[in-house]
C-alpha cells in the first residue's frame, strides 16, 4: 500500500464522517439535555429529501439546505411536544419519526415528481460543489495539463498528496462540521445556556428551582438537535450525492448513535469517534478482505465493527459510558 | 416493535383483502420498490404494460421488511390470487415453505429458486449480458481496468460479476477486473452514498468503466462516474438515460418480458423452469440515442459475433452459480 492510497482512504474517511459527526452532535445537544433521540436517522431522512426536492425546483442549493433544515426542526418540533410537553415515552416518539420519514419522503417524492420515490438528479447549482483550495491540484489543474487526475496527483510530493486530497476537495459542510465541534464544546462548556442545558439532562429539578424554564431549555435543545440534523441529511443529497434516493441514510443516524456513546457524550471525542466509524467504513470499502499475513479479516467483520466497539464500551470494560442522569425522563414539576 | 408491526400486518391484511375480485393475479416487489429503476422497476413495467393491453387488474404490494414475505404470500393465496408472481431471490425461502400449503395457486419465482409442483421458476443467464457488456467495457477502457459494484454480496451478483471479468479479459486478456461489494446486508441495494465511495475508489485505482448491479445503490456510481468524468454501465432496465452520454450500455434483464408473459398466460400458467438467456432474449445489452456515440461500429460488430456465438454454443459463459467459482475473477 503506498502513501497515496493512506491518503485516499482517509480522504474517504473525511466524507463518510461528516454526516455521522453532524447527526452525533446533534444527538449530544438533545440527549445532553435529558431527551434521547433516536429518530436521527429520520430527520437526516426528511432533511436530505427536502433539501433534494427544492434544490431541484429553485437551482439553488441553499435553498435547499434550509428546506432540509426546515423539515428536520418540524420533526423535532413533533418530537419536543409528544416528548416534552405530553411527557410521553421519548423512545417510542423517536421511532415513530422514523417511520414517518421513511414512508413520507417516498409518498411525497412520488406525487411531486413521479420518479418512483427519488428526486431528479440535480444539476450544478443545485449541489454542494467541492471546494478547491488555493495550489491543490484538482480536476482543473488535470484538464489543463491534459493528463488524469491521479497520474498528477501520484506524481506531487507527499506535502501536495495530503493538501490536495485530504484536506481540499471536500464541500463546504465538511468545514462546517467541523467547526460545529468546537463551537458546540465552547456552547456547552463555556457558556452559561450550555451550564443550563447540561444541568437540565442531569437534575433538572435544580434547574427548575433556580427559576429557569426547564421545558424552554429542553425545546432550545431539541431545535439545536432539529438544525444539525437537517445540515447532515442535506450534506448527503446535495453533498454527496446529486439527489435523494429512499432510504438513503442507510442507518447512519443509528451509528452516529453509537459515536455518541462511544465518545460518552462529549463533543471533541465525538469527532475522533465519528472519524474511527468512518475510517473503517472507507477501508471496509477500500479493501474488501484484509490479508493479515495468513488470516483475512472478512468485510463482514469491519462493518459490524462500530457496534461491537459500541457494546464493548457499553459493557464497562474501556471505562464506563455514563449517559446524562435524567435522560429519557420526562420533567414532572411537583405539586 | 412486535406489536407495532403485528398492527401493521392487520392494515396490510385489511387493505389487501378490501375490494378483491376472485383470480386476480398478484405481484410482490422485493424491498428495493417498485420504482427502483432497476430490477423491480422492469417487473412493474411488464405488469403495467399486460394492465394496459388486456384491462385486467392485478394485486400488489411492495414488502418493507423481511417478516412480511411469508405474510404476504399467505394473504394472497388465500384471497384467491392466481398466478402469485414474487420478485428476487429473496422470496425463495418463504415461498417453499407456503406453497406446498396452496396445491391449487400457482406461483411464480424470478430469480428465486424453489422446487415445487406448482411453482414455476423463471432464471436469467445474467452471466451472458454481463459478458457482453464487459466486452464492451474493455474495449471503451483506455487504462485497460475496469471496475464492478455489486449490491448485497450474493452468489446471484457474482454470476454478474463472473461474466463480466470473463467478457472483459475475452476482449483484454491483460484486463484487470476490480470487483466490489457494497455490502451485506439487505440496505447494500439502497446505499448511493457507499455506491459513491466504491466507484472513487476504483477510480483511483484506474478504473475507467464501472459496472453497477447494485440496485439503488447503483444511482450514486452512475453519478459519481458521470462527476469524475469515466463511463458507467447501468443494469436490469435500460439505464443509459440516467446520464446521456456517460453511460456506456446497460444490460438489460427482460424481467418485464418474463412477468408479462406470466401475467398472459394467468390461470393456464404451466409451471416449469426456465431460464433465459441470450437465445430467448432474455438478456442484452442496451443500444439507443444516449449511448449511440460511445459504442463504434467494431465495438458492435465484436458484441454480436460474440452474442451469435454464445447462442450457437461455440462460447460458453461460465455460471458462477453452478459451481461457486469464477475462473476469470477471485472474489
Amino acid at each position: 500500500m503506498d502513501f497515496l492510497t493512506l491518503v485516499q482512504v482517509l480522504d474517504s474517511t473525511v466524507r463518510l464522517a461528516t454526516p455521522l459527526l453532524l447527526a452525533c452532535l446533534a444527538g449530544l445537544f438533545s440527549e445532553r439535555a435529558g431527551i434521547f433521540d433516536i429518530g436521527l436517522e429520520g430527520k437526516m431522512l426528511m432533511a436530505a429529501f427536502f433539501s433534494a426536492a427544492v434544490a431541484a425546483m429553485t437551482g439553488n442549493v441553499w435553498m435547499g439546505l434550509l428546506a432540509g433544515i426546515g423539515s428536520s426542526l418540524a420533526l423535532s418540533g413533533l418530537h419536543g411536544a409528544a416528548s416534552i410537553t405530553f411527557r410521553g415515552n421519548q423512545l417510542i416518539s423517536g421511532v415513530a419519526i422514523n417511520f414517518l420519514a421513511s414512508g413520507l419522503t417516498v409518498l411525497i417524492a412520488q406525487s411531486w415528481f413521479q420518479q418512483g420515490g427519488r428526486t431528479p438528479s440535480l444539476l450544478s447549482g443545485g449541489r454542494f460543489e467541492p471546494i478547491e483550495l488555493p495550489f491543490a491540484i484538482g480536476p482543473t489543474e488535470a484538464t489543463e495539463a491534459g493528463r488524469r487526475l491521479s497520474d498528477l496527483l501520484s506524481e506531487a510530493n507527499v506535502l501536495q498528496q495530503i493538501y490536495s486530497e485530504l484536506i481540499s476537495g471536500h464541500s463546504i459542510i465538511v468545514y462546517i462540521a467541523g467547526l460545529c465541534v468546537f463551537l458546540t464544546w465552547w456552547v456547552l462548556f463555556r457558556t452559561r445556556f450550555g451550564l443550563r442545558l447540561r444541568a437540565v439532562g442531569e437534575n433538572p429539578a435544580a434547574v427548575d428551582t433556580a427559576g429557569i424554564s426547564v421545558i424552554r431549555l429542553r425545546f432550545a435543545a431539541v431545535a439545536i438537535c432539529g438544525i444539525l440534523c437537517g445540515i447532515a441529511g442535506a450534506y448527503l443529497a446535495t453533498g454527496l450525492q446529486a439527489g435523494f434516493v429512499k432510504e438513503m441514510t442507510s442507518g447512519r443516524g443509528f451509528i452516529a448513535l453509537a459515536a455518541l456513546i462511544f465518545a460518552k457524550w462529549r463533543p471533541v471525542a465525538a469527532l475522533w469517534a465519528c472519524l474511527l466509524f468512518g475510517l473503517l467504513q472507507a477501508i471496509a470499502l477500500r479493501f474488501q478482505s484484509i490479508d493479515l499475513g495468513g488470516f483475512v479479516v472478512p468485510v463482514q467483520f469491519m462493518e459490524a465493527l462500530p457496534y461491537i466497539l459500541t457494546v464493548v464500551i457499553l459493557a464497562g470494560f474501556v471505562g464506563k459510558a455514563v449517559p446524562p442522569k435524567a435522560g429519557g425522563q420526562p420533567y414532572v414539576k411537583e405539586r | 416493535m412486535t406489536l407495532f408491526k403485528s398492527l401493521m400486518g392487520a392494515a396490510a391484511a385489511v387493505s389487501l383483502t378490501a375490494g378483491v375480485a376472485m383470480a386476480d393475479p398478484a405481484v410482490i416487489f422485493d424491498l428495493g420498490g417498485k420504482f427502483d429503476k432497476s430490477f423491480n422497476e422492469a417487473g412493474y413495467n411488464g405488469a403495467e404494460r399486460w394492465a394496459k393491453e388486456t384491462g385486467g387488474k392485478y394485486l400488489e404490494i411492495e414488502l418493507k421488511s423481511e417478516a412480511q414475505r411469508e405474510q404476504a404470500l399467505r394473504r394472497f393465496a388465500e384471497t384467491g390470487a392466481n398466478p402469485i408472481i414474487t420478485m428476487g431471490f429473496a422470496m425463495s425461502a418463504p415461498l417453499a415453505e407456503v406453497a406446498g400449503d396452496y396445491p391449487d395457486t400457482t406461483f411464480v419465482t424470478i430469480d428465486g429458486w424453489v422446487q415445487a409442483p406448482n411453482v414455476h421458476v423463471i432464471g436469467f443467464s445474467e452471466q451472458e449480458g454481463s459478458y457482453l457488456v464487459g466486452m464492451l467495457a474493455a474495449q471503451a477502457s483506455k487504462t485497460g481496468t475496469v471496475g464492478f459494484i455489486g449490491g448485497m454480496d450474493i452468489p446471484l451478483i457474482r454470476r454478474f460479476a463472473c461474466g463480466y471479468a470473463e467478457g472483459a479479459k475475452a476482449v483484454n486478456p491483460d484486463a484487470v477486473v476490480i470487483a466490489n461489494m457494497t455490502g451485506t446486508t439487505p440496505t447494500a441495494w439502497n446505499d448511493p452514498v457507499k455506491g459513491s465511495e466504491l466507484t472513487k475508489a476504483q477510480i483511483a485505482q484506474g478504473a475507467d468503466v464501472v459496472y453497477a448491479a447494485a440496485g439503488g445503490t447503483g444511482v450514486g456510481v452512475l453519478q459519481t462516474a458521470a462527476d469524475e468524468g469515466i463511463l458507467s454501465i447501468g443494469v436490469d432496465s435500460n439505464q443509459n438515460h440516467l446520464h446521456p452520454g456517460k453511460v456506456l450500455t446497460s444490460m438489460l434483464k427482460r424481467v418485464d418480458v418474463a412477468v408479462y408473459d406470466a401475467l398472459k398466460a394467468g390461470d393456464s400458467l404451466q409451471p416449469a423452469i426456465q431460464t433465459l438467456g441470450l437465445a430467448e432474449d432474455g438478456v442484452g445489452y442496451a443500444l439507443d440515442d444516449n449511448n449511440a456515440s460511445l459504442i463504434s461500429d467494431d465495438m458492435k460488430a465484436s458484441v454480436e459475433a460474440a452474442k451469435a456465438k454464445i447462442i450457437s454454443g461455440e462460447v460458453s459463459v461460465h455460471n458462477y452459480t453452478s459451481d461457486d467459482s469464477c475462473p476469470a475473477l477471485s472474489f
